[in-house]
């Protein structure tokens, strides 16, 4: 026992030093592997973070120079500018509405699939198939279906609704954007919370049943909260994209009819790249930045109150 | 034993119907798909009649071979299959050395570091946009594929998802190779790189179907219209005086195949992933 014991002391005091040498070196080597992550993440990442606050503080509109103006553009954006509280109201009606609906249908689906003793995963397959494919080439098809006299149009007419034409109505534009994003994105949320209904325990289940739980009551009592921390990382990232949209805007209504369907992502395209204001629209993109945080953080808040964590 | 009986018969009526019901709401969400398929094979007259026609009168098939011959759409095509996999290759190689460092290897301030990768992914992508794009132009890169490329593929999540990967393989495997006197880069490619393919693989889907589908990027930095992708490419059709409804519906069908596909043959691995992302939530 000590002779080990000894030979173990022996061996491992001389180990001692070529270890830190070799410390140092799997520090080089550590620093050789990590070298063209971090010059990409400087470059493409830390770099435009710091200048596009940098910029929200100048006046820069690509051509000239940028001077500085301080909180001018913030100032301007709350107290001068006649379109950004349209803006900010848009954006936070989409997000609100699209984040709702995008929730309580996803679940809805999860569920019904989850209800099914077979074919589970090719329903799982067909919604999720539009997550899978360019946003723009679902945008356009949906543009056709929305096209004055178009499909949804004939449909409309044949069931006398006497709906007007979504695209070119004021209020109802944004009901035909909200409409593309879901068609386009409930389907990833559908899969992540019936995975997360799969690992439900059946014994839970089957426990309820036994007890005499209607189906009504082991969904809301059992499975929904068993769920509920899949179904909060959902709401945080359906949120933060939510509050981003820009692609359906850009192909269906460019921001319109007037400004009814104009929000923060598209306004930063269009002060950005439309009228070359760089400073103005970053500062835009602050204001979005802000709201995700803001938004964010409330979700967090919230969430103490329905979130039921396990262990 | 007959009441047995009735209620498993009831049971299967109540399960059919619950399927029947099921497969109609997916037949009706699929017909956005067969809308666009269905104009895609019509004459662009067909398209805008009114009333609407659900099938064609005539089938004209050749309209897919046309979108690729009379449009640049095969150029388009070509051009979004160099960009999202250039930035899937660039993305893999640089997350497997970074991911491989962050699991393995000790170095001053590397739990800082990993927290600061981490951060970075709550930042959204449309606010580096303008910066981006002025670092793009004073590189000089504004319609290259360099200046497309380049900025989108050192995304930070890649790094993470493969270190976590790369944790829950076991030490001892590259102990004995290290002892032979194996390079840390050696190990990462013949042992961690070969066991870790789920992962890998993974993290090539996810990045070449976001690129792919990535618009605003590319129409920002794309300014030429032979060097647009697929997605910037269909808007430059939209716009042009007597829009060609029948070819953009095939110019879309063809942006979205590959998705499809992807999506139905690499299900399960969408799943797990996916799965993984539920089981990681209740964390």
């Amino acid at each position: 026992m000590t002779l080990i014991q000894d030979t173990a002391v022996a061996t491992s005091a001389p180990a001692a030093r070529p270890r830190r040498r070799s410390g140092r070196r799997e520090g080089r080597t550590a620093f050789f592997f990590l070298l063209p992550s971090l010059l990409g993440v400087l470059l493409f990442l830390v770099l435009p973070i710091i200048a596009s606050l940098a910029l929200s503080f100048t006046n820069w509109k690509l051509l000239g120079k940028p001077a500085f103006v301080g909180f001018q553009n913030y100032i301007r954006l709350f107290t001068a500018d006649p379109q950004f509280w349209t803006v900010l109201r848009n954006t936070l009606f989409f997000t609100v509405e699209y984040l709702v609906l995008n929730i309580i249908i996803s679940v809805g689906l999860a569920t019904w699939i989850a209800s099914l003793k077979r074919g589970q995963r090719w329903f799982r397959v067909v919604f999720f198939l539009p997550t899978f494919t360019p946003g723009i080439a679902v945008a356009i098809v949906w543009m056709l279906i929305f096209a004055p006299g178009g499909f949804f149009d004939f449909i409309m007419k044949s069931l006398s609704l006497g709906v007007p034409n979504l695209l070119t109505d004021q209020t109802l534009a944004m009901q035909a954007v909200i409409i593309v994003s879901l068609w386009a994105n409930v389907g990833y949320n559908t899969v992540l919370f019936n995975a997360a209904l799969d690992m439900v325990p059946p014994s839970y289940l089957e426990a309820a049943k036994i007890d005499g739980a209607s189906a009504w009551d082991r969904f809301w009592k059992i499975r929904l909260p068993l769920i509920s921390p899949t179904l909060f990382f959902g709401t945080v990232m359906t949120a933060i994209t939510s509050l981003q949209v820009f692609d359906q805007i850009y192909v269906m209504t460019r921001g319109g009819p007037g400004n009814a369907t104009a929000t923060l992502g598209y306004a930063i395209y269009q002060r950005g790249f439309q009228n070359f204001q760089m400073g103005y629209a970053s500062s835009i993109a602050w204001v979005m930045f802000a709201l995700i945080m803001a938004l964010t953080a409330l979700q967090f808040w919230l969430q103490r109150k329905w979130v039921h964590y396990d262990n | 034993m007959t009441t047995k009986v009735r209620s498993r018969r009831l049971t299967l009526a109540l399960d059919i119907l619950n399927h029947g019901a099921l497969i109609l709401v997916a037949l009706l969400f699929l017909f956005p798909f067969f809308w666009m398929v269905s104009n895609a094979v019509r004459s662009n007259a067909e398209v805008l009649a009114i009333p609407v026609r659900i099938l064609p009168q005539e089938f004209q098939w050749d309209n897919f071979a046309k979108t690729w011959s009379e449009l640049p759409f095969g150029r388009f095509f070509l051009n979004s299959m160099v960009v999202a996999g250039s930035v899937t290759v660039i993305t893999v190689v640089v997350s497997c050395l970074a991911g491989y460092a962050f699991a393995r290897l000790k170095f001053p301030g590397r739990d800082t570091l990993l927290l600061g990768y981490v951060g970075t992914l709550m930042v959204p992508s449309i606010m580096l946009i303008i910066p981006l794009f002025l670092i793009v132009n004073s590189l000089g890169m504004v319609n290259t594929f360099q200046g497309v490329i380049l900025p989108v593929a050192f995304g930070t999540f890649g790094a993470f998802l493969l270190r976590q990967f790369f944790l829950s393989i076991p030490d001892s495997l590259e102990e004995a190779a290290l002892i032979d006197g194996a390079s840390r880069l050696r190990i990462l490619i013949s042992i961690i790189v070969p066991l870790s393919m789920p992962a890998i693989g993974l993290l090539s889907l996810f990045t070449f179907i976001a690129q792919w589908n990535n618009f605003l990027w590319p129409l920002i930095v794309m300014t030429g219209q032979e060097n647009a992708t697929l997605p910037v490419g269909l808007t430059h059709f939209q716009t042009q005086q007597g829009t060609q409804w029948n070819y953009i519906m095939a110019g879309a069908a063809l942006s979205m195949l590959p998705g499809i596909v992807l999506a139905i043959l690499l299900q399960k691995l969408i799943y797990n992933s996916i799965a993984l992302n539920a089981g990681m939530g209740g964390r």
